[in-house]
């Protein structure tokens, strides 16, 4: 009775996906593999247009996370055409950077993975959604919407587009802050830190109990980890430096620039997406699940496990509980979730702290630039892991190459291992029903691709 | 009784889908009155059956569908005839479904050309053969969903604002089709005009318009009479929502075309570079012109030199 199982699409997650498992004989699990179905070529078609223009066209590479690959573009830009834009300019990059975070994990904890934790993984599919959430918890659904709809229209109001912005801009910032909306945000911000407080106690208590033995064992793998450092080694979501730690926790430290040195891309024959390793660590690529070679995470639980410390109050205190309860590096795939919602915490203290120094209004936002030649890598963290945009331009300032390693790229090999590791504990001698099916989804899930 | 709705993505970044959940505490009172039977981003109904069992593409019928995204790959063209065989009205909502949207850009080069780029950057170690396991055949180019299925109604945008996706929807739950202007940017810009001056060149971005921080956006010169290309003039308007001021203008920003020509069968290249001939402005000044067709490139509209539409790079 050799027979394959097909799961397609992936649900409740962003793009196109399916999962193949193959049983043999005894219905027991031969291989299973994650096919990402797309390609664009962002790559190519960017070549020749002016690299100004870049970062309001490569925004569409992700409809959840543009505002990162749009504030990793400008970082790129500015550096082929050697601008450098005012303080005030690069911070409000990175306050739109860290509430476009702040929004993003909610959208991903509450709308997509939720359903899994408030009904259980074997609830009925019609009802496994932000519908079915709705019905059993209307207060909790209503306060979800308006807190995610008050961060994104935050956004909007600002900086005119929250989905495919356009505010951030060769040299700089397209407009400055008013006083007026800087008290409002903070307001607002506020309101959103309040809510995400919430969210870890009402998480904490009533959801991740219940669940503690799956989220300890399901799709659980060992691996290395990535995510940007500060100088002090502390999180750090928009600038610093690069850091891949090894599955026994050794770590060693890059700049963004000289990415290519460091990491490397393998391509399997069933996906389009290709696959990052880690090339200096010299042991090539294999996805064994016993021996992963050159596998490592990206993404919330990686960012965690890579960071010294927390600079933030409050969410420092959350990743000193977390690690006293898990470890350091901790593995177990479904603790993403419980790392998302401390990342969120620390997404609000710090929009908070920009927004509390008046001199965010300062009206210098943006210095003039001229095009060049060059080279330049912006490199940030977006929601899914460390995002690398890599451009050269001529002397009209056109892009001649682009290399791009988005966030979620990085989770692919892993995504693979999680899938057999969580099928192979779950299907035994055939034996398959809808919530196995949805139960090894959720091994994929966590990692929010 | 409350309307049966599926609804797709095919060659898109998922950003129709956010914007509609961006609509707050009106999603709420939409998904109330909407029975929804397939839709990837928020619920798990699958193609192929719950138990993954069964051997072709399945999605419910359902009164109303709804796809984003143009048609790339085999997969795409499969999800988007069984979604027309099934739903009563199809809608094509934002750029990308009505006119290619920005992965339309591609159709400058040939699909090869994409593969073989993406598959020998810096950091690829290079495969000898393109994946082929499992995922779905390339088509020679990226079209729009009109070109390969009926559409009953076209939403353009990207995204669309959630304010015109909600009326849109609420429209289909009381079972009438909105109607769209047939506006431009201009005719909802609040930044003023001058008149014809003695502009002869335009300038590229790189430095802010001028404008008074403190004051409103009417107190703005247009950009293109300040010498900043902007692509209002032949852009489709609507993508305010109920503040109706255009979106990137609010931020300061000049428009890029992201609503799509103002007649659905428009070209936003010529009819830009035609409006800033007849206005004496030297077009040689941009530097270059397929971005003016970043948002509709497809209907043929952008082509590859090198890419032989007989015969697909599989061949």
């Amino acid at each position: 009775m050799a027979e394959v199982i097909t799961i397609s699409p992936l649900t409740r997650i962003e793009g196109h996906a399916s999962i193949e498992i193959q049983l043999d004989d005894q219905g027991e699990v031969r291989d299973s593999k994650v096919h990402i179905m797309s390609l664009r070529g962002f790559e190519k078609f960017i070549e020749g247009k002016p690299a100004e223009e870049v970062p309001r066209i490569v925004n569409r590479i992700c409809g959840i996370c543009p505002w990162h690959h749009h504030l990793a573009a400008n970082k790129a830009v500015d550096l082929c055409f050697q601008a450098s834009p005012p303080p005030v300019g690069q911070k409000l990059r990175e306050l739109m950077h860290t509430i476009a975070h702040a929004e993003d994990k909610l959208l991903h904890f509450f709308f997509l993975a939720a359903a899994d934790f408030v009904l259980g993984p074997d609830a009925d599919y019609q009802a496994r959604n932000l519908i079915g959430v709705a019905k059993a918890n209307p207060e909790l659904a209503r306060k979800v919407v308006r807190m995610r709809s008050k961060a994104k229209m935050l956004l909007e109001r600002f900086a005119g587009k929250a989905i495919h912005p356009v505010a951030a801009v060769t040299g700089g910032f397209a407009k400055p802050l008013s006083e007026d909306d800087r008290q409002e945000m903070l307001k607002e911000m506020r309101e959103i830190l309040d809510f995400a407080l919430f969210t870890m106690d009402f998480a904490k208590n009533q959801l991740f109990p219940q669940y503690l033995e799956t989220i300890q064992s399901l799709g659980l793998i060992t691996t290395g980890f990535i995510g940007t450092v500060g100088s002090r080694g502390e999180l750090n979501l928009y600038d610093g430096n690069i850091r891949l730690m090894k599955p026994d926790g050794s770590c060693h430290e890059f700049d963004a620039q000289d990415y290519a040195d460091h990491l490397g891309e393998h391509v399997e024959p069933y996906s389009y997406a290709k696959f990052p390793y880690a090339r200096s660590w010299g042991e090539g690529f294999s996805l064994d699940l016993d021996q992963p070679r050159g596998i490592y995470r990206s993404n919330c639980l990686a960012r965690l496990n890579v960071a010294e410390s927390i600079q933030t109050p409050r969410a420092q205190d959350e990743l000193q509980e977390f690690r006293e309860r898990f470890g350091r590096p901790a593995q177990a795939t479904l603790l993403y979730h419980w790392a998302r919602l401390i990342e969120e915490i620390y997404a609000c203290e710090h929009a908070i702290e920009f927004l509390e120094d008046p001199e965010i209004t300062n009206p210098e936002v943006r210095r003039a630039a001229e095009p060049k030649a060059g080279r330049g890598v912006g490199c940030l963290e977006a929601p899914r892991g460390t995002l690398i945009h890599d451009y050269s331009t001529d002397e009209n300032g056109l892009i001649t190459r682009a290399n791009m390693i988005v966030g979620t790229t990085h989770n692919i090999g892993p995504m693979n291992l999680s899938v057999r590791q969580a099928a192979q504990s779950l299907i035994k001698a055939g034996d398959v029903d809808e919530a196995v099916l949805n139960t090894i989804e959720m091994a994929v899930r966590a990692y929010d691709p | 009784m409350a309307v049966r709705v599926a609804e797709e993505w095919l060659n898109a970044c998922s950003g129709c889908e956010i914007s509609l959940v961006d609509m707050g505490e009106r999603l709420l009172e939409l998904l109330e009155q909407l029975e929804l039977v397939h839709m990837p981003v928020l619920m798990d109904h699958k193609y192929f059956g719950q138990l993954g069992d069964r051997d072709h593409l399945e999605i419910p019928e359902a009164q109303v569908g709804i796809l984003t995204g143009g048609i790339r790959n085999a997969e795409h063209l499969e999800v988007a005839r069984e979604m027309r065989r099934k739903c009563d009205t199809l809608i094509a909502m934002g750029t990308c479904a009505t006119h290619g949207g920005i992965p339309a850009l591609a159709n400058s080069f040939s699909t090869r050309e994409l593969l073989d780029r993406y598959y020998s950057t810096e950091t690829t170690d290079r495969p000898e053969n393109i994946p082929d396991q499992g995922v779905p055949e390339q088509l020679e180019r990226c079209y729009a969903l009109e070109e390969k299925v009926p559409v009953d109604l076209s939403l353009p945008g990207c995204p669309p604002h959630p304010d015109t996706l909600y009326a849109a929807l609420m429209g289909l739950v009381l079972r009438s089709l909105p109607e769209l202007p047939g506006k431009s940017v201009c005719d909802a810009c609040p930044t003023h005009r001058e008149g014809k001056g003695a502009l002869r060149r335009l300038r590229r971005f790189l430095q802010n318009p001028q404008y008074e921080s403190s004051e409103p956006l009417d107190r703005m010169r247009c950009f293109l009479e300040q010498g900043l290309l902007c692509l209002g003039p032949v852009t489709r308007a609507g993508c305010g929502g109920e503040q109706k001021t255009p979106r990137c203008i609010s931020a300061r920003v000049p428009c890029r075309g992201c609503f799509g020509p103002v007649k659905p069968q428009g070209n936003q290249m010529l009819d830009m570079l035609n409006g800033l001939a007849s206005n004496q402005i030297d077009i040689g000044s941009l530097p270059e012109h397929t971005s003016l067709l970043r948002f509709s490139g497809a209907h043929g509209l952008l082509r590859s030199p090198s890419a032989d539409e007989e015969d697909p790079w599989q061949k």
